[in-house]
């Protein structure tokens, strides 16, 4: 399988603090790769790396190089807004805008420049029915998404990310806030894109890494301390400490 | 003393503290509207004054230029706050020149209206030769409302949840769209009660209107509508009286007859004019928030 994401020797500073040390990981296409660790470990600080969502926070500083396609999202000619159109995000707390559902997932497609009404309405269709969230929300398209319950708000937000045609999916701890059930369909649904995207997905819950996905990386202070396949983590880790977090006995 | 008696007493102490103010505010009004409607007809609303002595006559004229006096502050004042309300927000980075901004338009905000008066009689109407004009009171009206205006549209867009920004972010949205089609949409709200507290003061302002927009209203022709013609309601380069500047002037010269009554009429007009423009302002706001938030129709 090729390497979608190769990050070398990457390290990120806010202002003195060093979060981020000497991180080397690669990332296969069509997979979906978990970062698990404590709170505070920087999974979700490396995770907001990868489409420089960091930029937004004064004082942040980084070295090294984390290439998409062999590209280095930190060179000079890095274009922000087309970055974050192939790698799409999904945000812990469900963020749809205050619009119908049909708005919220034309919205990106309309601001890059589609118009056209047809191809609009396939647009929101296909999204929704790869989101499993058609059938649930067909007949009210044009009512307000803040009316959806939690699970659908974030399967919707997950269908408006699909809408821009990303090919690389980050999800920071997407069932955080979900009951069961909704986390449930929403792995479901994880488990099904990784046939078209590269999802990479921080997570909290150790069950639910193991349940979704092929790699696991687990951090530690803002290094990787571990890298391999999800299985072989959770059942033969190599490392003390990933056998001391993954047996909960910190964290 | 015990937690829970205290608890009751402070509750007691609140409500009363609340019924306080509600109570004056409403003697207040009811005052004002009880002395003045009996004054008001419709050849009040829009008769011009009648002669200084004779007295008689109406405030039309007042009244049309408060209106016309606060639609043309707020079309500076509007563009000038939503862009340095946008600065603010979304593009000063913390430091030492951001703290210097700030502490300018605080400034700004609590300047004495006397002094903007005769700050806008040196500039807007003597060293740009307009004379006294609805122009020159528009921007010294605006010297005031800016700061307040700037202030509110920065508060308005912070409040936006960050959620809301980063998801457009996200998407590969520009800032510049992230800003339009997603923050100010959901801070319009915050942004119509901001525009509403800055218009009240345009109704209710005298003293910096005295020296700029002048108190006297020519002779103005109300079917005549180019905006270039010296008899024109519209010219914004004639002089108008505003119904406060009337209020204080018929008051100050007390050879006019029927001063008191024109006093009490007006005085109710104005308060009657701020309740419907207060009212009209916030309906605005619910419909046009409703029209961008909801559904597009298919």
């Amino acid at each position: 399988m090729a390497d979608k994401i190769v990050v070398h020797d990457f390290n990120l500073y806010y202002g003195e603090n060093q979060a981020l040390k000497d991180i080397e990981l690669n990332i296969e296409e069509k997979k979906v790769t978990a970062l698990i660790g404590p709170s505070g470990c920087g999974k979700s600080t490396f995770l907001r790396s990868i489409n420089r969502m960091n930029d937004l926070i004064p004082g942040v500083r980084t070295t090294g190089s984390i290439k998409i396609d062999g590209k280095n999202v930190y060179s000079e000619e890095q274009d922000l807004v087309l970055l974050r159109k192939h790698v799409g995000m999904v945000f812990q707390q469900p963020n749809p805008f205050p619009l119908s559902i049909y708005d919220n997932i034309a919205y990106g497609p309309r601001i890059h420049g589609i118009k056209d009404r047809k191809k609009l309405d396939e647009i929101v269709e296909r999204t929704l029915t790869q989101a499993n969230l058609w059938d649930e929300v067909k007949d009210r398209l044009h009512s307000s998404a803040l009316g959806l319950s939690g699970g659908q708000q974030q399967r919707l937000v997950i269908a408006r990310v699909l809408a821009v045609q990303p090919d690389v999916i980050l999800m920071d701890e997407p069932a955080s806030a979900l009951d069961p059930i909704s986390t449930e369909r929403l792995e479901e649904l994880i488990i099904q894109l990784k046939e078209e995207y590269t999802i990479v997905i921080v997570t909290h819950n150790m069950q639910q890494a193991a349940r979704v996905s092929d790699m696991t990386a687990f951090f530690l202070n803002g290094e990787i301390i571990e890298y391999s396949e999800t299985n072989r983590l959770f059942t033969n880790p190599s490392d003390s400490r990933t056998e001391d977090y993954i047996s909960g006995r910190f964290g | 003393m015990n937690a829970k008696l205290v608890d009751r007493i402070a509750t007691v102490v609140f409500y009363l503290i609340t019924f306080l103010i509600v109570g004056i505010l409403i003697g207040l009004i009811g005052f004002i509207l009880y002395r003045g409607v009996q004054v008001i007809d419709w050849e009040f609303i829009t008769e011009a004054p009648g002669s200084l002595l004779t007295g008689g006559g109406g405030v039309g004229p007042q009244l049309f230029n408060s209106f016309y006096l606060l639609v043309l502050t707020m079309l500076i004042t509007i563009p000038l706050g939503l862009g340095g309300g946008i600065y603010m927000a979304e593009y000063a980075k913390p430091g030492r020149i951001t703290q210097m901004i700030r502490t300018s338009i605080e400034v700004l905000s609590s300047l004495p209206s006397i002094v903007v008066g005769l700050f806008g009689l040196l500039v807007f109407v003597q060293y740009t030769g307009w004379g006294f004009s609805l122009i020159a009171g528009a921007l010294a009206l605006t010297v005031f409302n800016l700061p307040l205006m700037v202030r509110i549209v920065e508060q308005a867009l912070t409040a936006v949840p960050r959620e809301q920004k980063e998801a457009a972010l996200a998407l590969g949205i520009t800032h510049w769209q992230t800003i339009l089609r997603v923050l100010l949409p959901a801070a319009l709200p915050g942004i119509v009660t901001g525009t509403i507290l800055a218009a009240g003061r345009v109704f209710g302002e005298a003293a910096a209107l005295m020296f700029t927009a002048g108190m006297t209203s020519p002779m103005i022709d109300f079917t005549d509508w180019n905006p270039a013609s010296p008899t024109s309601p519209l010219n914004p380069f004639r002089p108008a009286s505003t119904l406060a500047v009337h209020i204080w002037k018929v008051n100050a010269e007390s050879i006019v007859a029927d001063a008191k009554e024109v006093a009490s009429g007006a005085s109710a007009l104005l308060v009657i004019a701020v309740l419907i423009f207060n009212l009209f302002a916030r309906w605005l706001g619910r419909f046009i928030h409703a029209r961008l938030t909801s559904s597009s129709k298919a």
